[in-house]
């Protein structure tokens, strides 16, 4: 490990993924420090998703490491990654339908307390955090999509995670949501320090939110750095961006 | 404990609830020989439609072969109390103890090798036909010629050898189906139950919430195994006599799950009402064709078929959420 | 035992197996493509069969000329089933399908029960105690028929998909639901039509079986069993995988009957079940399972 990696809390080293003959990660390295906002940027089918999905242990990597908190997790399950300290969202909103809100982020909550009580008011803190604590009571299933978003965090959140990863959390809000949830995300990770790793397309979230970006194309990284240089660089703006969205 | 029962209830539903208790601990004198017989019946499925559910309403996972833990805990009280005179109440944890290992196996298989849904339900039958076809063959339990108890009369109830008369046997059931209701109303509201909701409605995203969903899974199967298997001990006492090609037959699971399903899966007061609602509808329509001279075995069967036709098409959740809305006890979970 | 004993037991068993093979066809088919898991099938089966013993006893008419208009009926059932029970369950979650198909399933059983009685039935045709010297085999001549049926309709399935347009609609609705929907195929009445195709395979199964065994009403649900085990063991979505597989279970309910006791001879096709299920789910034939 580099000097660089030593103070990260999570360090992702030459990373790679193939299927049957599509590479879809190709030697990706980057480190995100602790307390961090970091967010990972790209046209569809960059390698995005594939990359949260190894962090998180729902794939396994083909070649390269994961390190977080100092140990490696590129081999541990879903469930294990989640114990670490990593909490993750999907890109498909996945609530349990049947389930009230509040509920929903119990079981979260459950994760570090075994009482139930406990996990509750848990449960409760998360939902103030997000703006949902007024609709606890409500199933999931009968929640808008914003609220489905906000949702997932709080439930994530709820498992006190040192790192947070949002995958494609601003998708499908209106600006004025995408706005709140920036807030909400901000005074988060302003307050609770939690580490934040995001996948966004909404360039508007991720300037306001990032402090460091990088950018895949095709697998591989192409820059890297704070976002208003990195969005000002022409690799960036020929694959992704286009000359309109630097302004 | 009755505070942890309690909580969250509403007084309503807590009213019906005793009276529908006192009226049943009164049953024995109210009823006739007949109508014991057939709230024994009615328990009995209440009791292992309860078991069946903390599988599948619980954790979702489709059981279609649970006849397997009904004769498994049959055969080990029965054989043990033939062979070497252990009382049933000895012979229980043994039953038990069997049950749960032939759940563990299944339930490691399984879920080790990624069956599911479906695939899982099949694996289940396919389990259950290979222990009837087996014990078929298992001479030390007589195989295919049928196992039998010895039946003493029924002069005075001799509980420690589970020998006697039907009274005994009710209040015997009607236990069981109590403390399994009590049972299922703390594993809902405990950190398992909680886990088993997630799993149930999404494996993927309880994994990503820390769950070791493998774990919880075979918690959920284990335990209804264990808890048929006190219903196999029962049964194999009652009726005195084993066959495998009934106690193990695809026939007998499929009546198990018809409680919980029309019930209502999921719920704690599904199994139960189903159980009532099935048995009881089906004994009323038995009796009113024996009075018309119409003796027609398979009628009542057609009728279990239609019934699940309709409830399946009609109120999928099942009849107690339906009923519940009706009478206005609902409350926020399940 | 000779090896004679053996050839002529294992070319039997495999002449019964096609005939199970047509069976688990009808569900391969259904499964396939409707992703419906037809836990009524070998029910279905046995409604052909009655039909078939009634025609024999009452009008006379040897089984195997009454295939095609006792398939043609259990088209129209299937069709009318997929129609009108099945197809609004399309989107409901996997185990409300499956209790739906064990309600019509148990309600078929005991219809048959409360017409027909228990009693186990078959049809003596006046063939039915030829055979046939092929060589120093000697084979039943019921079983040699029905096997040759049983080729005969699956070769006419084969064509149907491959070659018409019907059938490659099917076959796309199979490949890609959303797809067929966005290219404007009618595909509740595609699906409706394979239902029916489903189960007039599983009648013309039905009504070569009764010259091979007895029919009881709870013989349905057996073959339900046994059709799932071939089409599991062969692989879903494969139409040779669903023959194959049913010689092989005819093969080896066969030499384990003879092997072992008869009765024991359904544990290995059950421990076969089990096994395929934990390591090739997919079966020996099929395209990864749904």
């Amino acid at each position: 490990m580099s000097a660089g990696t030593m103070s990260a809390l999570l360090a992702v080293e030459g990373v790679g993924k193939r299927f049957r003959g599509l590479t879809a990660v190709d030697n990706v390295s980057f480190t995100v420090a602790p307390g961090a906002v970091f967010a990972v940027i790209g046209p569809n089918g960059a390698g995005k998703t594939t990359l949260f999905n190894m962090i998180a242990g729902a794939l396994t990597l083909d070649k390269g490491a994961i390190t977080f908190g100092g140990q490696r997790i590129d081999r541990c399950n879903p469930d294990e990654v989640c114990r670490r300290g990593i909490g993750r969202t999907f890109q498909l909103v996945r609530p349990f339908p049947a389930l009230t809100v509040e509920d929903n982020v119990t079981v979260g909550g459950l994760l570090h307390r075994h009482d139930v009580v406990a996990a509750r008011r848990r449960a409760h803190e998360v939902l103030w955090q997000l703006d949902l604590f007024d609709k606890r009571h409500q199933l999931a299933s009968a929640l808008t999509l914003p609220d489905r978003k906000r949702l997932e965090v709080a439930r994530a959140l709820a498992t006190d995670p040192k790192l947070l990863l949002l995958d494609e959390v601003m998708a499908g809000l209106r600006p004025a949501e995408t706005d709140r949830m920036v807030a909400i995300l901000t005074r988060l990770n302003r307050d609770t320090g939690v580490t934040i790793l995001l996948i966004e397309h909404v360039m508007r979230a991720v300037m306001a939110l990032a402090q460091r970006v990088l950018v895949l194309h095709h697998g591989a990284a192409i820059a890297e750095g704070a976002p208003d240089s990195v969005v000002r660089e022409p690799a960036v703006v020929e694959s992704y961006l286009g000359a309109e969205a630097v302004d | 404990m009755i505070q942890l029962l309690t909580d969250g209830a509403q007084p309503r539903s807590l009213v019906l609830l005793g009276l529908l208790l006192v009226v049943l601990v009164a049953a024995p004198w109210l009823a006739n020989d007949y109508l014991l017989t057939v709230l024994i019946t009615i328990l009995y499925f209440a009791y292992t439609g309860q078991a069946w559910n903390v599988m599948m309403g619980f954790a979702g996972q489709l059981s279609l072969g649970h006849a397997i833990y009904v004769g498994l805990g049959a055969y080990t009280a029965a054989a043990l109390y033939v062979h070497f005179g252990v009382a049933p109440w000895i012979g229980l944890p043994a039953a038990i103890a069997v049950a749960m290992a032939c759940g563990a196996i299944i339930g490691f298989l399984a879920f080790r090798f990624g069956v599911a849904g479906v695939y899982f339900a099949i694996l289940t039958i396919a389990f259950a036909e290979f222990a009837r076809i087996g014990f078929d063959h298992f001479t030390w339990v007589n195989g295919s010629s049928g196992f039998f108890l010895p039946v003493a009369n029924y002069s005075h109830n001799d509980l420690w050898n589970l020998r006697g008369n039907p009274t005994m046997f009710y209040y015997l059931m009607l236990v069981l189906t109590a403390a399994a209701f009590v049972l299922c109303h703390v594993l809902m509201k405990s950190r398992m139950g909680y886990y088993w909701l997630a799993i149930r409605e999404d494996e993927a995203a309880a994994r990503s919430l820390g769950i070791d969903t493998f774990r919880y899974k075979m918690y959920a199967v284990v335990i209804s195994a264990g808890m048929t298997a006190i219903a196999g001990v029962f049964f194999a006492f009652y009726y005195n006599n084993l066959f495998p090609e009934q106690v193990f037959h695809i026939s007998r699971s499929i009546e198990l799950i018809l409680g919980p399903i029309i019930g209502g899966i999921g719920t704690l007061f599904g199994p139960i009402i189903g159980a009532f609602l099935l048995t009881g509808l089906s004994e009323l329509m038995q009796n009113l064709m024996n009075a018309v001279g119409f003796d027609v075995p398979g009628a009542k069967h057609v009728f279990y078929g239609v019934c699940l036709l309709l409830v399946v098409l009609l109120l999928p959740g099942g009849v107690w959420p339906w009923l519940a809305r009706l009478i206005g006890v609902t409350r926020g979970q399940s | 035992m000779a090896a004679q004993i053996y050839l002529n037991v294992a070319v039997s068993g495999l002449l019964t197996g096609l005939v199970y093979g047509l069976m688990a066809l009808g569900l391969s088919v259904i499964f396939g493509v409707v992703r419906v898991v037809n836990f009524a099938h070998g029910e279905m089966m046995t409604i052909a069969m009655y039909l078939a013993i009634v025609c024999f006893t009452a009008l006379k008419l040897d089984p195997l000329l009454m295939v095609i208009p006792i398939a043609a009926v259990l088209f129209a059932f299937g069709y009318a089933l997929q129609a009108g029970l099945i197809n609004p369950f399309i989107n409901r979650p996997e185990h409300s399908q499956f209790i739906l198909l064990v309600a019509i399933g148990m309600i078929i059983v005991n219809l048959l029960l409360i017409i027909f009685g228990p009693d186990a039935r078959n049809v003596q045709t006046s063939y039915a105690f030829d055979s046939f010297e092929i060589g120093t085999v000697i084979v039943d001549a019921t079983k040699v028929y029905a096997g040759i049926a049983t080729l005969v309709v699956a070769a006419a399935l084969f064509v149907f998909f491959r070659f018409t347009a019907v059938g490659k609609a099917i076959r796309a609705c199979a490949d890609n639901y959303t797809g067929a929907l966005v290219v404007g195929l009618d595909v509740k009445r595609l699906y409706a039509l394979t239902f029916g195709i489903g189960a007039a395979c599983v009648g013309a199964a039905g009504v070569m079986l009764v010259l091979l065994v007895d029919v009881t009403p709870a013989l349905g649900p057996t073959l339900t069993l046994l059709a799932f085990i071939i089409v599991i063991t062969g692989g879903l979505g494969s139409m040779p995988g669903a023959l194959i597989g049913g010689v092989l279970i005819g093969l080896t309910e066969a030499m384990a009957g003879l092997l072992f006791t008869p009765s024991a001879k359904s544990m290995f096709s059950f421990g076969l079940l089990v096994l395929v299920l934990l390591f090739r789910p997919q079966g020996i034939l099929g395209k990864r399972a749904a």
